[in-house]
C-alpha cells in the first residue's frame, strides 16, 4: 500500500524536476520525498487512530496502579507504561516526584522514565513502516529490556540513598502512608470527548515532530545519496568492535527524538552498517541527552546521575555486541 | 482578586498558558495576580505531575495542557 509514495516521488523527481534516478542529487531526493510523504501521511492518520484509544490514559492513573505492585512485576509494568503512556518529556520531573511520592520505587519509576523516549506510538509506526516488523519486535524488546534490567540495577545498588533530600523525604512519606493516594476512579469519555482529544493530539504531535522528521529524512538522504556507496559497508561493515562504543559516544552530544533518528537508521542500515552499531548509535541519540540530564540534577545527586549515565552507555554498548554478533542469525 | 499560579518546569507549553490567561482577564478586565512557579519541590507538593497545571487560589483547576477559551473564562468569572 505504500507504492503510492514511491510513484510520487518518482514523478516528482523525473517528471517536475527532470532529474534521472541514476544521479546522486536524484537518488538522494527521492529518498527524501518518498520518506517524507509517506511518514507524515502515517503520523496524521495513526496518532489520531492511536490518541482515539488511549484517551483515557494519563501519568496519573499509570502512578495509582503502580503504586503498592510488588517489584518483580513493577519493572515490567513500569516500562510496559512508559512504551505507552504519553506525557511530554518537559514533564519528566514532575512525573518522577509524583511516582516517588506515592512511594514508588526509584528503580520502577526510572523503568517508566527510561523506556518512554525509546518507545512510543510515533517510534513504532516509523520503524514498521521503514524497517519492516521483526526490527521492530527487536527494538521493543530491546528498549523495554533496558527499562527494566536499567530499573531493577538502580533499586539492587540503593539508588534512593542519591536522591536529593527533599526527593528522598517524600519517597520516604510515600511508602508509610499507604492510604495517602486519592484514586480519581475511572472516567468514562463520550465519543465526542475522545474525537477532540485524539484530534487535539494529532495536531500536537504533529506540530511537535514534523520538523525532526524534515532533518531525520534530510540526513538520511545525504547519507543515502552522498555517501560513497559502499564506504560505510567497507569500513565498518564487519561490526569491529570498537565501532559500537564509538557510535554510543558519537549519539551522546547528537539530541534527537526517535522521530527524527529513525529515517537515518534506514538509511544507515541500507548503506550496510551493522544492525547492533545502529542501534546502540540511535539508543544514545534519544536516550542520553545532556539537557534531559540537567533536568534531573534537579531531583538527584550527581552521583546518581552519573551512575544513570554509565548504565545507559554500558546497556548501549552491550546490545549493539550482542546484536552484531547475533545478525547473521536474525 | 484572584491569585493564579501556573506550574511547570519552564516548558514552551506553561509560558503560553500564563500567556493566555492574562489576556482573557484582560479582555473581560478582571483583575488578577498570576505567578510562574516552576520549583519542581513545590510542584510536588501541589501533588500535579502533568504540566502546565493551573492553581486558581490555591485551588488545582486544570493540568496537562493548555486549556481552552472556554475553561479559562468560567474560572475568572466563577
Amino acid at each position: 500500500m505504500f507504492e503510492i509514495f514511491t510513484e510520487l516521488a518518482t514523478w516528482l523527481v523525473v517528471d517536475v524536476f527532470g532529474l534521472s534516478k541514476a544521479t546522486k542529487l536524484g537518488d538522494a531526493l527521492h529518498f527524501f520525498i518518498e520518506d517524507t510523504t509517506k511518514i507524515f501521511f502515517l503520523l496524521l492518520v495513526m496518532i489520531y487512530a492511536i490518541a482515539l484509544l488511549r484517551a483515557s490514559m494519563n501519568v496519573e492513573r499509570v502512578r495509582d496502579y503502580l503504586a503498592g505492585k510488588n517489584k518483580g512485576v513493577g519493572y515490567l509494568l513500569g516500562s510496559s507504561f512508559g512504551a505507552i503512556t504519553p506525557f511530554c518529556s518537559c514533564s519528566s520531573i514532575p512525573v518522577f516526584l509524583g511516582f516517588t511520592s506515592a512511594g514508588i520505587p526509584v528503580g520502577i519509576t526510572m523503568s517508566f522514565l527510561i523506556t518512554s523516549p525509546l518507545i512510543n506510538e510515533v517510534a513504532i509506526l516509523l520503524l514498521l513502516s521503514l524497517l519492516g516488523w521483526k526490527f521492530t519486535l527487536l527494538y521493543i524488546v530491546v528498549g523495554m529490556s533496558v527499562g527494566i534490567l536499567g530499573g531493577a540495577f538502580l533499586d539492587a545498588i540503593k539508588a534512593e540513598r542519591w536522591l536529593q533530600s527533599f526527593a528522598a523525604k517524600a519517597l520516604a512519606r510515600g511508602q508509610n502512608s499507604s492510604a495517602g493516594l486519592q484514586s480519581q476512579g475511572i472516567n468514562t469519555l463520550s465519543f465526542k470527548e475522545r474525537h477532540n482529544y485524539a484530534k487535539n493530539e494529532m495536531l500536537e504531535i504533529f506540530g511537535r515532530v514534523w520538523k525532526w522528521v524534515i532533518i531525520g529524512v534530510g540526513l538520511g538522504a545525504a547519507l543515502h545519496g552522498f555517501v560513497p556507496d559502499g564506504w560505510i559497508q567497507q569500513h565498518l561493515g564487519d561490526g569491529q568492535w570498537w565501532s559500537v562504543p564509538a557510535a554510543v559516544l558519537l549519539g551522546i552530544p547528537l539530541y534527537s527524538n526517535a522521530t527524527g533518528v529513525i529515517p537515518i537508521m534506514e538509511s544507515l542500515i541500507k548503506q550496510g552498517l551493522p544492525i547492533g552499531t545502529t542501534l546502540a548509535f540511535c539508543m544514545s541519540t534519544v536516550a542520553a541527552s545532556f539537557p534531559e540530564f540537567i533536568l534531573l540534577k534537579q531531583v538527584m545527586q550527581w552521583r546518581l546521575l552519573a551512575v544513570l549515565f554509565l548504565l545507559l552507555l554500558s546497556a548501549f554498548t552491550l546490545i549493539g555486541w550482542i546484536f552484531n554478533l547475533l545478525s547473521p542469525f536474525i | 482578586m484572584k491569585n493564579i499560579k501556573i506550574l511547570g518546569t519552564g516548558c514552551a507549553k506553561c509560558t503560553k498558558t500564563a500567556e493566555l490567561i492574562e489576556k482573557i482577564a484582560n479582555e473581560l478586565s478582571i483583575a488578577i495576580q498570576i505567578t510562574k512557579e516552576t520549583n519542581p519541590e513545590v510542584i510536588m507538593e501541589y501533588g500535579v505531575m502533568s504540566t502546565p497545571a493551573v492553581i486558581i487560589n490555591e485551588v488545582n483547576v486544570h493540568s496537562g495542557s493548555i486549556p481552552n477559551t472556554k475553561a479559562i473564562e468560567s474560572w475568572l468569572k466563577a
